[in-house]
């Protein structure tokens, strides 16, 4: 899942303060599960905005929705047109959501209310951890499923650097050396002789470094665009 | 001969290595990099010329190189893969080669967040790169050295030349897959190694042994990290939070007993600190020596060039060897 947090109040209120229709519009997807931007906290943020405003004496009309997901447009539908009324949408989805709905709603701003920070799990209520980069080049059958891009500060290829210290990394002895929880996994594996071999430079332009990415199912856009043809 | 380095020549002669450190400054003025290299001439092979070490901004290793070089002194240019991606680095190597500079040593370097570890602001919000790791760095320098050829596979029409290094932390996590991973950085191409700072010597010794075990001794010239200790704090600093590095408790009461029998008197203190700190790196210079398989010694004496003379005289390596031009 996308995991985000929301964004220091003060940021969104400098952000919003400026409009006199607001709609804070959630997404009950993933950010809804790390309880930063579902409908839930849509409203809770919402009526945090309207406090501040009659604190501020700023005049301010400030309203909540929410739907399942911010990243198909038939899940936009049914509330496009209200959504349209408004002169700022606080998108609380994460910066796929703000994207999606900008390149959809026409003039108006679509601004975003949490940080999108990275793609998780959830080992245990309330706590999120990062797992995998989505780098669009999957080596973990070569790491025992466990991704150095991701899991590793300096995101290495060939094994630890000199900076494990008791099994935790050099950035924070509150950081999982990546690479010690690789090798014990290997060995685990019986299959630790696998990091002996040397991985060459990567491809990085599989990931975001090649520009943005985009990926076409040409049978299934296909099937799509002749169903698009025949109802027209 | 590879690369006809100083440090190439003393290694192929058979003689134990000597390798020094020189940190630049965070400065433009040239001279304290100059005055350094003056006080390390003669009492090194081959210093080694930091890249901006902790992630603090420094003169550069390549400029800080060249200066040494002018001044007699022989570097070893660092390449971290922290700030730079394969096309800068190439460019630099090339640029390197082109200035004389004749040895790297390709390391991982530390990550920006201990820029700000310290005293100063540093810059821990830097983006790193990351784009290769040291070990596809030593690939990918034998690749330009041996086959004249980029990383990419593009042609070079005249080949840098260098003396490939790189470190070795034997006392780092998982420790029994260090002597492998040092087993991949020689089949990669490195030439010589210098290990993190040694205080263990049991444990470097069962290290070794597999090292031996590998055949990595015979395929590359292992230099043993010595770290001069200058207080008793220093001792305990490192033993508690650098990683890789243990300092037997020994050493550590050894030290501290030096520094209590001064008293009060600070100025004392320090002076018998520094007295005591010179013979322990002579004892463990002598030490790392002697197990087989080791070539050389890299003694960093941070900030503290001058206590190399002593050191070296006192540990039978000065005068260093010196080979007519050829």
């Amino acid at each position: 899942m996308i995991v985000g947090e929301q964004k220091p109040f003060d940021e969104i209120w400098d952000m919003v303060k400026g409009f006199k229709r607001v709609l804070v519009f959630g997404c009950n997807t993933c950010v809804a599960i790390c309880h930063a931007g579902g409908s839930k906290e849509a409203e809770i943020l919402a009526s945090m905005i309207r406090i501040k405003a009659a604190e501020e004496q700023v005049e301010m009309e400030v309203k909540h929705a929410g739907i399942e997901r911010h990243c198909e447009p038939e899940f936009f539908e049914p509330l496009m047109e209200e959504v349209k009324t408004y002169d700022l949408v606080l998108s609380t989805a994460c910066g796929v959501g703000v994207n999606f709905l900008s390149e959809r709603i026409g003039n108006i701003p679509v601004y975003p209310g949490i940080n999108t920070e990275f793609f998780g799990a959830v080992p245990q209520a309330g706590v999120f951890t990062e797992l995998c980069a989505g780098c669009g080049n999957c080596i973990l059958h070569l790491t025992g499923g466990i991704c150095p891009v991701a899991r590793c500060s300096k995101s290495l290829m060939n094994g630890p650097c000199g900076g494990t210290n008791k099994g935790k990394c050099e950035i924070s002895q509150e950081v999982d050396c990546g690479w010690f929880l690789i090798v014990e996994r290997m060995k685990q594996l019986g299959t630790l002789e696998k990091l002996y071999e040397i991985q060459p430079p990567r491809n990085w332009a599989c990931g975001t470094h090649g520009g943005p990415r985009r990926v076409v199912l040409e049978h299934i856009k296909d099937l799509e665009d002749e169903n698009v043809k025949k109802e027209s | 001969m590879k690369s006809g380095s100083n440090l190439e020549k003393v290694i192929a002669s058979g003689k134990p290595a000597v390798t020094a450190e020189l940190g630049p400054p965070m400065s433009a003025d040239p001279h304290e990099v100059i005055k350094k290299a003056n006080l390390l001439k003669g009492y090194c092979d081959a210093a080694n010329i930091t890249d901006c070490q902790t992630a603090v901004v420094r003169i550069s290793s390549i400029a800080a190189a060249y200066l040494a070089l002018k001044e007699g002194l022989e570097p070893v240019m660092q390449m971290t893969c922290r700030d730079r991606n394969r096309i800068a680095m190439q460019a630099d190597l090339l640029g390197a080669a082109a200035l004389g500079i004749k040895n790297c040593l390709c390391i991982a370097g530390d990550h920006q967040s201990f820029s700000s570890a310290g005293k100063l602001k540093g810059h821990p919000g830097a983006k790193n790169v990351y784009d290769v790791d040291s070990i596809q760095l030593v690939g990918i320098l034998k690749k330009m050295r041996d086959e004249s050829l980029q990383e990419g596979g593009d042609k070079l029409e005249v080949p840098p030349e260098f003396f490939i290094g790189a470190a070795f932390t034997p006392g780092g996590e998982p420790m029994d897959y260090r002597p492998h991973r040092l087993k991949k950085k020689v089949d990669a191409g490195a030439d010589f190694i210098q290990t993190q700072g040694i205080y263990d010597i049991e444990m470097f010794k069962s290290q070794m042994e597999i090292v031996r075990k590998l055949g990595l001794h015979e395929r590359t010239a292992i230099l043993g990290g010595i770290i001069v200790p200058r207080t008793a704090m220093m001792l305990r600093y490192m033993d508690a939070s650098v990683a890789g590095v243990s300092v037997p408790k020994a050493l550590i009461e050894r030290m501290t007993k030096v520094k209590d029998a001064a008293g009060d008197d600070k100025k004392k203190a320090k002076a018998a600190q520094e007295a005591e700190g010179i013979k322990i790196a002579v004892e463990l210079i002598q030490q790392v020596l002697e197990i087989p398989g080791v070539r050389g010694v890299h003694i960093q004496a941070i900030e503290w060039e001058s206590a190399m003379p002593e050191i070296l005289k006192a540990a039978g390596l000065y005068p260093r060897p010196t080979f007519p031009d050829a």
